[in-house]
């Protein structure tokens, strides 16, 4: 035991000398919470918008009103003709045009059917479809108006019937992606930092020599395999508890389920990570290897098939069953439903048990493949 | 018995041979060298001695425990100095010792530091980062960290390889003082001139031992003399001298040849000749007693000539 204290002593010299290794194990996290809480959101505002108004009536000057007070849509630019749509969509400063036919508030006026035109920029799809919503959706609420105009200004006894469903979103009632990307970004840090901080600080002792002199001291292999995961284990857990002041008080992320769950969880995903940075050391002779083999091979498939970025629904069948090996998916589930949901043990135990499962085997096996690559 | 006793130790490296069945007993408080040019499997045998490679085949007792089974013993007892340094750069020179110690399961290591860096000299630059001392001060500082917890044997590789004249001259001072004291010193080295200093050295080439005995003895193992020769166009006098049949060896310095022949009264006439007549004069010449290196030259070349021989019997 006190050997392994010697141990992560000396580590924790080692990363206090070593300025760029504290500052990605502190400062990191949380540049990165950072970055991602304000960019890393899919809520889209102020839409840059072309307008073409052919109409000049006041009737097509409210009409317009509605887009600009909704907060979506920015005119960047009024021109007379459609002709000149293409170039303002070929160069990008806008995504959206609405054209406005001459007939417009003639047509609406004498009760008839007003058609207006969007063109929208399809080349991002996902800007497109949420643009074209928007705008579909103040379009409806105008007509809605019209009609129940007409039908007061016809004195009519029975005003017409309508549908307004009453949508109530649970858990994160703004649908801020913000506050389904921060806890995200928790698991992403804490894996991080655990994997290429471990595998580094041990490719680095093989790389200096010094590993073979430790060899030929007596100490016992599992003593430095542990005084070599247990520091970053504490900064892991330094970390975690960084990135939940940061989403809970700066970002003002929901934070509706229970710290200590979401410490202990952790203790297991980091099981997995520990396991895969130990791997990495024993695979890389070099500090860059380790580096670049953590991020090629573990690093972008955890993040792209985890559901951190895109939803695991979306994908094809096949690569929703691949996603059940990445150990990272159990966790995030692990963290917005603590963050967003405050669902506890009872709600989570298949992920923790998945999380203890593949957290244990690559454990097991990194450990053995180090102790035998001392030997 | 022999504090180590090395039994045919073997080490394959896929298709190469490092160490091939070495035999090496070494006795208390001795001085051992072990000499061979690179490649010769010095540091493979001091790796395995060490526990950080496992043999091949083989096997050696270090201080009566068995080297396969009982290395964590074997590891309390020695210290190893390996060919580059490796310690903590980026820990100085104070922090480097106690870590050692600790691990090592010194915990007085205060009084024994102090004695340390008094002995190598060291205590000035006591707060310095180990990144940043002189070659042959992290050498030093080296030393004085497989000295910490009080090592019977010392493996030393290559102590002095990158190290300056003055320091190495240094090094060598804590050496003697280290064997006064009683501590077995196994080391090996390159250079020749170092090798002289051993009680008793053995010759590696190609994994396997060519002799081993005091550097004395292993220069009467020597037949023929040498001969100094000092001539203009030095290298291709020597080139000349290798390609007759008048030499048994050539070994070219900067300003001079050494020469091994059968007999110096008798061959130097023969090589003053073949000389001439490449229209290369000789200065000065004079009868020169053995160094360890013309042995070992000589050593290789008759080798290297009785194999050549075993292939011309087999054909």
């Amino acid at each position: 035991m006190k050997t392994i204290i010697h141990i992560i002593k000396k580590e924790f010299l080692q990363i206090r000398r070593d300025k760029r290794m504290l500052a990605l194990s502190i400062l990191a996290p949380v540049i990165q919470l950072v970055l991602l809480g304000y960019a890393a959101t899919t809520d889209i505002r102020d839409i840059p918008m072309l307008l073409v108004n052919q109409d000049r009536s006041s009737v097509s000057r409210e009409f317009v009103n509605q887009f600009v007070n909704s907060g979506y849509f920015v005119i960047k630019e009024t021109v007379d003709s459609p002709n000149q749509v293409d170039e303002f969509i070929d160069n990008g400063h806008v995504w959206l045009a609405l054209i406005i036919p001459p007939d417009f508030s003639k047509n609406i006026e004498s009760g008839k059917v007003a058609t207006v035109q969007l063109i929208a920029d399809g080349s991002d799809a996902n800007s497109a479809n949420i643009s074209i919503g928007y705008a579909s959706q103040i379009i409806g609420r105008y007509s809605q108006a019209i009609i129940l105009n007409s039908s007061v200004r016809a004195q009519m006894q029975t005003k017409p019937g309508k549908v307004v469903p009453e949508v109530r979103v649970w858990f994160n009632p703004e649908l801020k992606s913000r506050n389904f990307m921060v806890p995200g970004v928790l698991a992403m840090v804490l894996m991080i930092i655990t994997m290429t901080l471990t595998s580094l600080a041990i490719v680095k002792e093989r790389e200096n020599g010094t590993f073979e002199q430790l060899i030929v001291t007596p100490i016992k292999p599992y003593q430095l395999i542990l005084g070599k995961l247990l520091p970053f284990v504490i900064i892991g857990a330094i970390d975690v508890a960084l990135v939940l002041v940061v989403a809970r008080f700066w970002f003002v992320v929901p934070f509706r389920g229970s710290v200590l769950l979401i410490f202990g969880l952790s203790g297991l995903f980091v099981l997995t990570t520990l396991g895969l940075g130990l791997f990495v050391s024993t695979i890389s002779k070099t500090q860059q290897q380790a580096m670049m083999t953590a991020q090629f091979f573990f690093f972008m498939p955890f993040i792209f098939f985890s559901g951190f970025t895109f939803p695991i629904e979306n994908m094809p069948q096949i690569i929703q069953y691949l996603t059940y090996i990445i150990p990272l998916r159990y966790y995030i589930v692990i963290v917005r439903g603590i963050f967003l949901k405050g669902v506890g043990v009872a709600e989570l135990w298949t992920q923790a048990l998945a999380l203890l499962i593949f957290g244990v085997a690559i454990l097991t096996l990194s450990v053995m493949r180090f102790r035998k690559r001392l030997g | 018995m022999s504090l180590i006793e090395v039994r045919e130790l073997t080490r394959r490296f896929d298709d190469i041979v490092a160490v091939d069945h070495l035999q090496l007993f070494i006795e208390e408080g001795e001085m051992f060298g072990i000499v061979g040019p690179d490649g010769a499997g010095k540091s493979t045998t001091f790796r395995m001695l060490c526990g950080i490679l496992t043999p091949t085949a083989g096997n050696a007792t270090i201080l009566g425990y068995d080297l396969l089974r009982e290395s964590r013993k074997i590891n309390k007892h020695i210290g190893y100095l390996s060919q580059r340094f490796s310690l903590y750069g980026d820990l100085t020179i104070d922090e480097n010792i106690e870590f050692f110690a600790e691990i090592n399961d010194v915990y007085n290591f205060k009084n024994r530091r102090e004695e340390l860096l008094e002995f190598t000299r060291l205590t000035p630059f006591r707060k310095r980062l180990a990144d940043q001392l002189s070659g042959g001060m992290k050498q030093k500082l080296a030393l004085a960290c497989t000295l910490i917890h009080h090592p019977k044997i010392i493996f030393l590789d290559e102590p002095t390889t990158g190290v300056d004249p003055v320091s190495r001259r240094d090094f060598w001072k804590i050496l003697s003082a280290l064997l006064e004291s009683k501590i077995t010193i196994v080391m090996s080295t390159p250079y020749l001139d170092e090798a002289e200093r051993c009680g008793r050295v053995a010759l590696i080439n190609k994994g396997s031992c060519m002799a081993v005995d005091t550097p004395l003895q292993i220069k009467k193992m020597m037949k023929g003399d040498v001969i100094e020769i000092v001539c203009d166009n030095i290298r291709s006098a020597g080139k000349g001298l290798k390609e007759s049949n008048l030499v048994l060896g050539v070994q070219t310095f900067g300003d001079r040849l050494n020469v091994i022949v059968e007999n110096a009264e008798h061959d130097f006439a023969l090589i003053e000749k073949h000389l001439k007549k490449t229209g290369i004069g000789i200065t000065d010449h004079r009868c020169v007693a053995p160094s360890l290196e013309n042995v070992f030259i000589s050593l290789m070349s008759r080798e290297a000539k009785n194999s050549l021989e075993t292939i011309r019997d087999i054909e």
